[in-house]
Formats: structure tokens, C-alpha cells, sequence
């Protein structure tokens, strides 16, 4: 058998990889020395103590400082495992602020990546090496999840709601991602894009990560305009449709984008900031928050302002809600 | 004292209650109509048998379907289908009943020196829920099945063609029928011990149920709310999981394993409980740190209600109450631990007779060692992200769920075999039949440690080809356990029809349901027994209660 098949972990090819595989490896083989000490010395034990003819066994007594022993010892380890892998998290759930922004959509059975000059690919994506990468991803259906081994990430997708995963590519080259929760599969083989049929569903949902050096990046940008699958008849991006929506839907009546306070507060500067809420709490201005403040405008009032903006439940569809976040998103 | 007005009278007047349990009636009826928690007792264990049988083929058909990419028999849609009714099958009509409703059933009482469980009615009543919860669940497989997983996660579960009501309401039906034999257990273990039967005399096996019933008391009421608030939004809409009328789709994940969390003890903490009988037994010494064992039997209960979100770290619940439930998921290491370093304790200074029953707990103490060690990479929050939804988890949960509980429970059945049917087994065949499952089993689930930590997603109808060796060697494993299972069936029919009859205390034991005859009478003692030792004072018992054979030749060795 090849040697690398018994390998744990794939190649890593992000930041985060060092760090994961060390701690992954570190919990890898202190399972086995523990493992090996217990259980060598349980078939120590069994051999030693099997039964012989007129040899009984001996009355159980206590041993206190024993039993405290190994009750507390296995807390200092546990302690150690938990700040590690806290702190692998935190970073883990820490973009960069000058991430690139990707916005991916997940629906049954395919990827939607909108790149930040408006451009589209479908299962599969193009990002750059050595430059922090954010996915902003939602699912038009049911839940699914973003899964590149190669990168140590994973995140749900989860309808109605934002979810973020960053990664900062370390190696050129190609790598695969899945979708890691279950989210069906067509009754009947489907007809691929490339006209072959295939059975199709949560495990067909994965694709190529393509990692391109900085010089190859500005390039792929442009080919994604020029592309023939380049058909969503907007000649813009989504924040300077959300500068367009910004006045058709009224929104400037109530919002500036200079900074001076009308009937609602300023768009300028907002979003990353945390913002004083009028119960007292505070939030960080993500696009979760401002999702929410268009669809459920009472939820979370900005201190100083009256609760009178309408909801836009129904009124706007993602797509536009998505083009109103970067557009607000830009002006910070 | 209460428990002493509730065992009179003492002596058996009626002559049948004086009959082995099998004979004193006759016919079907007899049967379907007894409160003999001895009887109801083997109906489950039958029912779960085939529950088991049921599920196990449903294995052997996932693993057939991934023995090669692409389609080997089976299309997506019918696989989708097929890992669901495993999962559902295998969790809630075999795994939850197994041990408390068939094992625990039949030797609860016995070991608290009781006629009966507190409430016999009830305990007929929750076989008949079991099997009507059952046959719901079957009828949703003939009427188009459920392609959902055994964890129903909104929205796909609302949206789903297949038969999702008919199997919830199965499920919902099962949970009642769970909370009332933990709610017959829990009376029983406080008002039906017999004189001398104190708390710190309790047999193990008895405080694993008594933890175990509590988790079925308070847990499975949460599942029922779900299942209901479930059933409510595909039929009717009310929005409440569904994110395109303002509700949570992740809200639904808590409520889900609110109850499946602690769900995951009802089914490892009476596999303990077993372990805990068997290493006495057959080491022939008290059982070391009984009190810590009985304690963290109670610690992981209670435990198992703070864990719920370490099964959504990824979902998008805060990062707060993800670093919270990490945390606190760490803790389970502790009484986990407690256990294992007890068992193997027990073993020093032994006497160690390694009949099948304690090869099985040895496996347990193999298998679940393996088990918490890899739930060691779940706790631990970064190295969770990467292994979560992979086949890591699959073959983690694996070896808790079947390396403990279901070794468990094989292993206990056939410790009380001869107990339970009067008739002892054929030991050798018994242990080729181990050696299969265990090698088996390990096959299965090593190939499917390296995949899944190596990114094979679960729920998977096809892979990419990297991944084909392991799936292939998975798949190979799965017919060496099959053949295990099988030789193991054949062990007990082949008792059933032709075993030698069973002494009383054939494992010559200290237990007290050893001290009567096998199988019991109907009313398990004829005179109430009182107890004046511990279940495991092998150096107080006297040789008459120790001895293997039959009452008749102990007198006669003392002669």
C-alpha cells in the first residue's frame, strides 16, 4: 500500500494548516501513548491475573490518592487542548479587514461565486495566493456547507442568514471543496452542463479550488467579464447597483452617506464599527446586522433614533439586499 | 419503611408463582397479556433483535453501495434513503431500547430483590407504544422512506418528498415509550429494593439505569416538542425553522440535539453499566471505586444536558456559546475517564476468566477507549472545524455507539443468557463469533478514521477516486462483521434448540440475580430475599452462592 495512504491529514495549503496539523498531531499522539498505556496495561493485567487453579483473587481495597489522581490529572490536558484549539478558532473566525470579499451562493446542487467586479463562476472558484480570501456565502434553500480540506475550513451555509469563512492561500496550484452537510440528491440522474448524465446531489456538490499567483489574478478578473456564462445583464458591480437602489428605493430620505445624521442614521462609516443600540447593547455592524435592520428594522435600533423605518420583508429580493450590503460595505 | 410495605408478603401462597417464568402460562395470549416484567422484557428483546437485524441490513447495503465510485447498486435518491433509515433504525428502535427495555427489563428486579417493576401495567403499555411507534416508522419505508437523516434538519426535512411525518410521528410515538420505562425504572430503584438493600449495595448496572431513566425522563419530552413543532411547519406552514417567513432554520439543530445529546447517554451509560457487571464477574473481585463509578455514571447525565451545541460548531451558532459548549464538552473526558481507569483497576490482583461475555467487555474497554480519545479532536474547537460532517465523526460515534453499547449489550446478553432462557451456549463457537466482530468492526471503522480526517465528507453517494482504498476496505470489514453476527445468531438458536440446561449461577457469580433459579420463577424469589453484602463481596459470599453447577452437586462436594 502506498505510504501516503496512511497519512492522517491531506497536504495543507493555507496559514492555517501549520498550526492545525501540529495541534491535530499533538492530540494524534498523546491518544496513543494513552491509548497504549491503558490498554497495555489492561492485557498486561489479563495475563498476568488470568485464572489458575486454586489462585483467588485478592479483596479489592481503596486507594484515594489514586482515584483523586486520575479524576484531576486529565484536567490539566484538557484545559491545554481547549485554549489551543479556542485560540485556532478565534482565528479562524477573524477575517483580516482588507480580505477579498467573494460572495458565494449555495443552492441544491451547485456554486455561485460573484467576484468583487461583478463576475461569475459556477463550482469552481479563483482565488490568489498569499492575500486573505473572505466568502460571503448563503444558500438559496437548505442548509449546506463549505468544506476545503487543503485549507483546514469548513462552514455552514445557512438560508436566510450570512455565514463567513476567510483563508489565506499558501501554494499555487489546484485543490478540491465540498459541500460537507447533507442536502439531498434528485430523484433521477440529472443532465449536466456538458451534456452528460449524471446522478446528482450533496455528494456531486464539490469542485475546484484554483490558486492563482498575484500576477495571474488581475488577468482571471478580467477573463470572467469576457466569459460567455457572463449573462446576469448586469453591466455593473453589486455595489454600484446598491448606489443605484440606494435612491430608488428611497432609502437616501432617511440615510446620508456623508456622515450627517437624518431620520435614520448615516451609511458612511458604519459597517465593521460597533454600533450603540437603544436597549443599551451594542453590535458590530456585519452583514448579518445590516440584513436584518432592512428586513426587521425595530429588532435593533441605533441609540438615538425612533423605531419608524418599514420593513422591507418581501420588497427586495436577496440579490438586491446582497447589492445594498456592498454598497454600505464600501462606504466604510 | 415504604420498601418493606411494598415486598410483602414474604412468602408465595400461589403454587404457579413458584413455576419457571417460561411455563407458568401457557399459549399466545399469555404472552401479550402478561405484566411478568421477565416476559416483557424478552418481547423487546426480540423486537430489538429484529430491529437490529433490520438496521444492520441496511449497513451492509451502504457499504455494498460504496464499495466502488459511482453507482454499484443503487441510485442517489434510494442511498439517501437507505443511510437514513440506518441511522433512525439503529438509533430508536434498537440502540435507546436495547439495554434498558430488554436487558434492564428482565434483570432490574431481579437484582433488587423485587417481584416486578413498580408499575407492571405501564410496562406492557410502553412495549405496545414501542410497537406501534415501530410500525409507523416501518410504514413510512414502504410509503416512499425518508431521505432526511436520522437528524431531520430544517429546511431540508420540511421540504422533503419523502415521508417525513409518518417517520417522526413514529419517533414521537417511540419517546413515550421511553420515558415510561425510565419512569418505572426510577420508582422501581426507590421503592422496590429488598430489606438490606441499600444505596451503596445498588449493583452498577442498577445505578446505570437509574442515570439513564433520568435522562429519558427529562430528555425525550424536548424530541417529542420538536418532532411536533416539525410536523406542524410542513403541514401547516407556521414558520417557526422556516428562514423565508422570519424563522430559524439553526433553532431547530438546538431543540434537535437538546434531546440527541443527552440521547447519546441513554445509549453509552447503560453499556457502562454492563462493563461494570461483567469486569466484577469475571475477575471475581469487587469492582474498584464503586462509588466513582456509580457517581460518574450520574456526573455524564447531567453533563449530557450542557453539551448539545458541540454538535453545531460549524452551524453559525454565536462564537460565545461555541468556546461555552467546548468547554464544557472537555468535562465528559472526566467521568469517561473515571470509568476506564476503574475497569482496569479491577482487573489488578484478579482472577480473570476470560469467557466470551468478558471478551466482549474487554472490547468495550478496546473500543471505547478509541472512541473518547477521537472525541478528544471533536472538543477541541479549531480541529473540530475541519473534521465536523467528515467520516472522522461517522466512524467516532461509531465506535462509542457500537465498540461500546452494542459490544455492551452482545456481551451482556450473553452473560444473562443462561438466566434468561434456561439454557447455557456453545462458549467456543461464542468466541469465534467475537473474533469476528471485533476484527470486523476495527476493519469497518480504521479506514474510516484516515478518510474522514483526510476530508471524505459523510453522506456521501459517491468520492472522488483518492478515497476508493478505504471505502473498499470498509466495505470488506463490513461482510468479516456480518459473518460475526451471523455465527453469533447461530450460537443462540443453536442454544435455544439443544443447549444443556443452565445451572442457577453458571458464571459463578456474587451477583444477586444469580440466586435464582434459571430461568427464574415467575416470581423471580420464592421467599423474599434479604440482602447483607455488596453485589461484588466475592470474600463474604459463601461457597454455596459462588458455586457454578447445579445445588444438587454442591452437596455433594461437601460430602
Amino acid at each position: 500500500m502506498n505510504t501516503d495512504l496512511m497519512k492522517q491529514l491531506p497536504a495543507q495549503w493555507s496559514t492555517f494548516g501549520p498550526g492545525y496539523d501540529w495541534l491535530f498531531y499533538f492530540i494524534y499522539w498523546m491518544s496513543v501513548v494513552l491509548f497504549v498505556g491503558i490498554i497495555g496495561t489492561a492485557m498486561y493485567l489479563v495475563v498476568k491475573y488470568r485464572r489458575k487453579p486454586g489462585v483467588k483473587a485478592e479483596p479489592t481495597g481503596h486507594n484515594l490518592v489514586m482515584e483523586l489522581a486520575w479524576t484531576v490529572a486529565p484536567v490539566v490536558l484538557l484545559v491545554l487542548l481547549f485554549h489551543w484549539g479556542f485560540v485556532g478558532y478565534v482565528s479562524l473566525t477573524s477575517p483580516p479587514p482588507d480580505a477579498l470579499d467573494i460572495r458565494v451562493r449555495a443552492r441544491k446542487w451547485s456554486w455561485d461565486f460573484e467576484y468583487p467586479n461583478g463576475g461569475h463562476s459556477q463550482n469552481a472558484v479563483t482565488v490568489p495566493i498569499n492575500r486573505p480570501v473572505r466568502f460571503v456565502m448563503s444558500s438559496e434553500d437548505v442548509l449546506h456547507a463549505m468544506f476545503i480540506p487543503a485549507f483546514r475550513v469548513k462552514r455552514d451555509v445557512v438560508p436566510g442568514m450570512y455565514s463567513t469563512l476567510w483563508f489565506q492561500a499558501t501554494h499555487a496550484g489546484d485543490t478540491r471543496f465540498f459541500c460537507a452537510e447533507y442536502c439531498g440528491a434528485a430523484d433521477l440522474p440529472v443532465m449536466q452542463p456538458d451534456g452528460s448524465v449524471r446522478d446528482t446531489g450533496h455528494f456531486s456538490m464539490n469542485g475546484m479550488v484554483h490558486i492563482v499567483p498575484q500576477s495571474g489574478w488581475a488577468p482571471y478578473l478580467e477573463s470572467i467579464l469576457r466569459a460567455p456564462s457572463h449573462d446576469n445583464g448586469i453591466e455593473f458591480t453589486a455595489a454600484e447597483w446598491g448606489e443605484q437602489l440606494y435612491t430608488q428605493q428611497n432609502c437616501n430620505t432617511c440615510h446620508s452617506v456623508n456622515g450627517s445624521p437624518m431620520t435614520g442614521p448615516t451609511w458612511q462609516g458604519v459597517f465593521g464599527h460597533v454600533v450603540p443600540l437603544a436597549d443599551g447593547t451594542q453590535v458590530t455592524a456585519d452583514e448579518n446586522y445590516i440584513r436584518r435592520s432592512i428586513l426587521e428594522p425595530n429588532a435593533q435600533v441605533v441609540r438615538g433614533f425612533n423605531p419608524v423605518m418599514p420593513s422591507y420583508q418581501g420588497s427586495l429580493t436577496d440579490r438586491q439586499l446582497d447589492a445594498l450590503i456592498a454598497y454600505i460595505r464600501m462606504l466604510r | 419503611m415504604a420498601t418493606e410495605v411494598a415486598i410483602a408478603p414474604s412468602h408465595n401462597e400461589e403454587p404457579h408463582l413458584n413455576v419457571n417464568y417460561l411455563k407458568a402460562e401457557k399459549g399466545v395470549w399469555s404472552w401479550l397479556t402478561t405484566l411478568d416484567h421477565k416476559r416483557i422484557g424478552v418481547m423487546y428483546l426480540c423486537s430489538v433483535t429484529l430491529a437490529f437485524f433490520l438496521g444492520g441490513m441496511f449497513a451492509l447495503l451502504i457499504r455494498l453501495e460504496l464499495l466502488t465510485p459511482g453507482r454499484t447498486i443503487m441510485g442517489a435518491a434510494t442511498y439517501n434513503r437507505v443511510f437514513t433509515l440506518h441511522g433512525a433504525i439503529m438509533v430508536f428502535l434498537f440502540i435507546i431500547p436495547s439495554i434498558p427495555a430488554a436487558l434492564g427489563n428482565f434483570v432490574l428486579p431481579i437484582m433488587l430483590g423485587a417481584k416486578d417493576v413498580a408499575f407492571p401495567r405501564l410496562n406492557l403499555m410502553s412495549l405496545y407504544i414501542y410497537v406501534i411507534g415501530a410500525v409507523f416508522c416501518l410504514f413510512s419505508i414502504v410509503s416512499g422512506a425518508v431521505d432526511t437523516g436520522w437528524t431531520f434538519y430544517t429546511p431540508y426535512s420540511t421540504t422533503s418528498s419523502s415521508s417525513v411525518v409518518s417517520m417522526t410521528l413514529g419517533v414521537f410515538i417511540l419517546g413515550f415509550s421511553s420515558i415510561l420505562t425510565g419512569l418505572n425504572f426510577i420508582v422501581t430503584i426507590h421503592k422496590l429494593r429488598a430489606p438490606g438493600m441499600h444505596w451503596r449495595r445498588l449493583p452498577l448496572f442498577v445505578w446505570g439505569m437509574y442515570a439513564t431513566s433520568v435522562i429519558q425522563v427529562l430528555a425525550t419530552p424536548v424530541l417529542a416538542i420538536t418532532l411536533a413543532l416539525l410536523a406542524a411547519e410542513r403541514l401547516l406552514g407556521l414558520g417557526i425553522f422556516d428562514a423565508s417567513l422570519g424563522g430559524d432554520p439553526v433553532l431547530f439543530q438546538h431543540f434537535f440535539w437538546f434531546y440527541s445529546h443527552p440521547a447519546v447517554y441513554i445509549m453509552i451509560v447503560p453499556g457502562m453499566a454492563i462493563v461494570s457487571e461483567l469486569f466484577a464477574t469475571f475477575s471475581r473481585r469487587a469492582i474498584f471505586g464503586y462509588f466513582a463509578i456509580a457517581m460518574s455514571s450520574l456526573g455524564l447525565a447531567l453533563l449530557g444536558f450542557l453539551v448539545w451545541g458541540h454538535h453545531m460548531f460549524t452551524s453559525g451558532q454565536s462564537e460565545f456559546a461555541t468556546m461555552v459548549f467546548s468547554g464544557l464538552t472537555m468535562l465528559v473526558a472526566i467521568p469517561s475517564g473515571v470509568k476506564v481507569f476503574n475497569w482496569t483497576a479491577t482487573l489488578y490482583k484478579g482472577s480473570i476468566w476470560l469467557a466470551t461475555p468478558m471478551l466482549y467487555a474487554l472490547s468495550f474497554l478496546v473500543l471505547f477507549t478509541i472512541g473518547g480519545l477521537t472525541g478528544l479532536f471533536l472538543g477541541t474547537l479549531s480541529v473540530d472545524i475541519h473534521l465536523h460532517d467528515t467520516y472522522f465523526v461517522v466512524a467516532h460515534f461509531h465506535y462509542v455507539m457500537m465498540g461500546g453499547t452494542v459490544m455492551a449489550f452482545v456481551g451482556g446478553l450473553l452473560y444473562w443468557w443462561p438466566k434468561i432462557t434456561g439454557k447455557l451456549y456453545n462458549e467456543p463457537a461464542a468466541k469465534v463469533s467475537w473474533a469476528f466482530v471485533f476484527v470486523g468492526f476495527n476493519a469497518v471503522f480504521i479506514a474510516q478514521f484516515i478518510m474522514g480526517s483526510r476530508g471524505m465528507p459523510r453522506r456521501y453517494y459517491d468520492y472522488v477516486p483518492e478515497f476508493r482504498p478505504y471505502h473498499a476496505f470498509s466495505t470488506y470489514g463490513s461482510w468479516v462483521l456480518a459473518v460475526g453476527f451471523f455465527i453469533l445468531a447461530g450460537v443462540l438458536v443453536q442454544s435455544l434448540l439443544r443447549g444443556a440446561k443452565a445451572p442457577p449461577n453458571p458464571w459463578g457469580s456474587a451477583g444477586f440475580e444469580w440466586n435464582t433459579a434459571s430461568p427464574p420463577v415467575f416470581s423471580n424469589f420464592i421467599d423474599t430475599p434479604t440482602i447483607t453484602r455488596g453485589p461484588y463481596d466475592y470474600h463474604e459470599a459463601t461457597e454455596e452462592e459462588l458455586f457454578d453447577g447445579f445445588p444438587e452437586d454442591f452437596k455433594k462436594t461437601e460430602s
